[in-house]
């Protein structure tokens, strides 16, 4: 079963995990995104573009049910002002046996980065600015496309 | 039209209506029209290799033509997850 969902509200690990738990297979691979906590950044602002972020998101997890023949998968993506260490993103992927399960779960996040409508505002002493993206980030997204 | 993150911010509005002339028909030929109308406009374009567009909500390059669209994006490259 494919769960994505885009919300201004904490990250609610342990129901995420027992939705993923209850498909049916024999592993689950997540992974959780934090806030991180750099030097002056008091806080952490996502904006996103309502419709096309859910759709990005619910295009990932079918690719990735189809490509590891997953039993589901599950993108929890928060948006909104949040601090140091609070969860930005949850990923589970719910498969049989453990390679589909570790493959899919980096999968969904290194695509996530690059092909969902989300930008990272930080919040320093002196005003915000906004977060540039990265080449390493391009890099592991495009590892996927093969 | 709708702008993301520091797009929005550099052109003031976060949504607009627009109704191009009929030979821009790109969303690449869209940003020169814009930002030929105002400096606003002009400063959010002003580097395109930074500019990223989406065509009734999805992703699409710069020199997709705008087909009819309802809805154009545009905005920088996410910085999700």
């Amino acid at each position: 079963m494919i769960r994505v969902r885009v919300s201004s509200a904490p990250i609610d690990i342990a129901a995420e995990m027992e939705a993923a738990e209850a498909e049916e297979g024999g592993a689950v691979a997540t992974f959780t995104g934090l806030v991180r906590p750099d030097d002056g950044v008091s806080e952490l602002t996502l904006e996103h573009y309502p419709g096309a972020t859910e759709r990005a998101l619910e295009a990932l997890a079918r690719e990735a049910v189809a490509r590891w023949s997953l039993a589901g998968a599950t993108i929890v993506h928060r948006v909104g002002p949040m601090r140091p260490g609070e969860r930005i993103v949850f990923v589970a992927a719910s498969a049989v046996h453990r390679a589909a399960a570790l493959q899919a779960c980096a999968f969904l996040i290194d695509r996530l980065k690059t092909d969902a409508p989300f930008w990272k505002r930080e919040t320093v002493e002196a005003g915000h600015r906004w977060v540039e993206p990265r080449a390493a980030d391009d890099a592991a997204a495009d590892r996927w496309r093969s | 039209m709708v702008y993301f993150a520091w797009v929005r911010e550099r052109i003031g509005v976060a949504e607009e209506e627009v109704s191009p002339p009929a030979e821009v028909a790109t969303i690449a030929d869209l940003i020169d029209w814009l930002a030929a109308r105002s400096p606003s406009h002009a400063a959010a374009f002003a580097d395109r290799d930074r500019l990223r567009a989406a065509r009734d909500q999805v992703f699409v390059p710069l020199d997709a033509p705008l087909a009819g669209a309802g809805e154009i994006a545009i905005f920088p490259p996410v910085t999700g997850g």
